[in-house]
């Protein structure tokens, strides 16, 4: 199969889709000539034209709030926000507004809509540009929310969400954009709420979102190295969220970490722990452990920033204690 | 050149002339540096370079004193220099080094500089907008007699945020100067695409008085200022500013090629035939000021300070790892 990268994945996706319906259409700051900072869109405005590809000011909440309206009108936007950091500029759009009118409205209203935007540190882009927000925007009931791990995921859950009747916040890691991953030239779409195994593993239950999937699968590749049989499992969507295929994984293996980089604290990795907890207790042998970014602002200097994210070695580090069994009394 | 000896406000002595042209070239000295620094892979994420709007920093920054207070953006190492901070801990804080004005947490895009009032470059656009107004809010309540200066670009025009404090600092009559940086553009895009209608007109629409000046004739500009500024002090506030400036570099360091939204002909002739340091220095040599001797001597003392303060940097300690989870809540 062809390998294209995320960014190439993500172009596609969104390209097919305008083709195919007159109402998508796309806004956001340099979107239009420069494609975006990241180079992601490129080549759109001259297909679709601006038109339908359309720089705007730097006014976050005024043009998601826009999306909204446009989309509870009949069209189909695309919001493009170039840092998933400027989520807290559009809060009340997206929160307030998009994620409710369905439910206020009695079902009479639709707010089919995507905000795409990005997450991810170790850019040394400090504070303001390395954060992992996607916890803050799943906790709103109406939203949903996709984090793609690959360019695979990236295309395919991309045209899920342009066909969904819901506002839909989809995560990029910025750092995966030239990251390959063979994608099939055939159409094809992944439906929301279905979880992706991996690899398959006997031992314990690697539960990654996003970027982590690498980070776990390295740690499973090293695990394999000290007899470690370690399943790694991509939810894809953490609303809605397949919570069968994560049961299922941990009654067989007994044990699990789940690895997401936003803040540990109330965080992702909290409510898919406290759901194992709830509802695979009995078939578990070891606390469902939590791995996020520390609970600190994302530092700039490198020498602080790479000690914030899990990586591979501390996720093998604690999977060996649990495996061991240490964590059982742990504090 | 504004005709300053004609005009009571503006400094009138060759010390503070010879101050202002020497602060302008520290900071064109600096941006060189940290490009440098950025091209040779030694300094970690990307950088916006204040090149070539030199005069705006300097000439409102020699209308201030220490106990009055600026904000500034990404684009802030003209702000914090022109502020008053040493090159070393520009330089530890740009290579994430412990000796940093932030300890190395904040890099380029965060560098405060408490105790020349200097609040703080943001990398969010236009999000110093309320803290410059705050702090002008505190000096009023407070009964001090300080003013604040509140640097943004033309692309933070378009936050909705500028109208909101607009509107409460005219209300209020705060002790506060908008300084708009108008570099023509915002990141690749045009100025005239995003900003609609005049920009002066939508402060003079809170009833604020609005003044558009040559950015790039520093005389012009601290005369103003100082004129702006002792109102302010009085109570007469606030005041905006529209300073007409250019970038030389790209909208970051990485943005290199970018004839794809403005023309190496445009670029040079800004360079060529409006620099805010070729004009200065021509201005004080035909005034008897300074021998071009002179001057180059200065340039040379200002480009060995510059290259020690790289080496200190390039050879300071990072923070230790404890540092990570420090600061987080103050004490
Ligand atoms: C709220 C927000 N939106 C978008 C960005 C990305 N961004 C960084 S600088 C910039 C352009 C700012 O233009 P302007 O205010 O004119 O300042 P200049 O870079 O020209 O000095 C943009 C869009 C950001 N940092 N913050
Ligand atoms: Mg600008």
């Amino acid at each position: 199969m062809r390998e294209i990268t995320l960014s190439q994945a993500v172009n596609e996706a969104i390209a097919e889709e305008m083709r195919r319906d007159p109402t998508v259409f796309l806004m956001g700051e340099d979107v239009a000539e420069a494609g975006t900072p990241f180079k992601v869109l490129s080549g759109l405005v001259e297909e679709f034209g601006t038109q339908r590809v359309i720089d705007t000011p730097i006014s976050e909440p005024g043009f998601v709030g826009m999306a909204v309206g446009a989309a509870m009108t009949g069209a189909r936007p695309i919001v493009d926000l170039m840092f998933g950091d400027f989520l807290y500029l559009v809060m009340d759009q997206l929160c307030n507004q998009a994620a409710k009118q369905h439910y206020m409205s009695g079902g009479k209203l639709t707010v089919p809509m995507v905000l795409r935007t990005n997450l991810g540190a170790t850019r040394r882009s400090a504070a303001q540009h390395s954060q992992s927000l996607q916890a803050l925007v799943a906790h709103i009931p109406g939203l949903k929310v996709a984090m793609p791990s690959s360019a695979y995921e990236a295309k395919g859950l991309m045209k899920t969400a342009i066909r969904d009747n819901n506002p839909v916040v989809i995560f990029e890691d910025k750092l995966m954009y030239q990251d390959k991953a063979p994608v099939p030239e055939e159409e094809y779409l992944i439906p929301f709420g279905e979880a992706h195994i991996k690899r398959a593993g006997r031992d314990i239950t690697l539960i990654a979102t996003s970027s982590m999937v690498q980070v776990a699968e390295k740690a499973a590749g090293l695990l394999a190295g000290e007899g470690i049989e370690a399943e790694v499992i991509d939810p894809r969507t953490i609303v809605p969220l397949d919570e069968a295929s994560l049961i299922a994984s941990v009654r067989k293996t007994s044990r699990a970490i789940v690895i997401d980089e936003g803040h540990q604290s109330y965080g992702v990795t909290a409510e898919i722990a406290a759901r194992l907890n709830e509802k695979a207790f009995y078939h578990l042998d070891a606390p469902v452990l939590r791995m996020g970014a520390m609970d600190v602002p994302v530092p700039f200097s490198p020498a602080l920033e790479d000690l914030t994210v899990p990586t591979p070695e501390r996720v093998v580090a604690q999977a060996r204690r649990l495996c061991a069994g240490e964590l059982i009394h742990a504090a | 050149m504004a005709d300053a000896r004609k005009d009571n406000d503006v400094k009138t002595n060759a010390e503070d002339y010879l101050r202002m042209y020497r602060q302008m070239v520290r900071i064109r000295t600096f941006e060189d540096n940290a490009n440098q620094l950025y091209l040779s892979a030694k300094m970690p994420g990307l950088t916006h370079m204040y090149s070539g709007e030199e005069a705006v920093a300097v000439g409102i920054c020699e209308a201030l004193t220490d106990d009055d207070r600026i904000t500034s953006t990404h684009r802030g190492h003209g702000h914090c220099v022109a502020k008053g901070a040493a090159f070393k801990e520009m330089f530890c804080e740009l290579l994430g080094k412990e000796e940093g004005y932030c300890r190395g947490k904040g890099g380029s895009m965060h560098i405060a500089d408490q105790s020349h009032g200097n609040l703080g470059a943001n990398a969010i656009v236009g999000g110093s907008m309320g803290i410059a107004t705050g702090s002008a809010l505190r000096a009023k309540l407070l009964g001090s007699d300080d003013v604040t200066v509140c640097f943004f670009g033309d692309g933070a025009t378009a936050q909705g945020l500028m109208y909101e404090v607009m509107n409460m600092a005219a209300l209020w009559k705060l002790p506060v100067i908008y300084a708009c940086e108008n570099n023509g553009y915002s990141e690749y895009t045009r100025t005239d695409e995003i900003a609609a209608g005049s920009i002066t007109a939508r402060a003079e629409a809170f009833g604020i008085e609005a003044h558009q000046v040559d950015g790039q004739d520093v005389l012009a500009v601290n005369a103003l200022t100082r004129r702006l500024v002792e109102r302010a002090r009085k109570g007469e506030g606030p005041f905006f500013m529209e300073l007409m400036t250019y970038r030389y570099h790209g909208h970051h360091v990485g943005d290199i090629n970018r004839e794809y939204y403005r023309s190496k002909e445009e670029e040079k002739d800004w360079k060529e035939n409006r620099d805010p340091i070729i004009r200065f220095r021509a201005w004080l040599v035909a005034e008897g000021i300074a021998s071009e001797a002179e001057i180059e001597a200065m340039n040379a003392a200002i480009t060995e300070d510059a290259a020690q303060a790289v080496a200190h940097a390039e050879a300071a300690p990072y923070p230790d790892a404890s540092e990570v989870d420090m600061h987080v809540y103050a004490d």
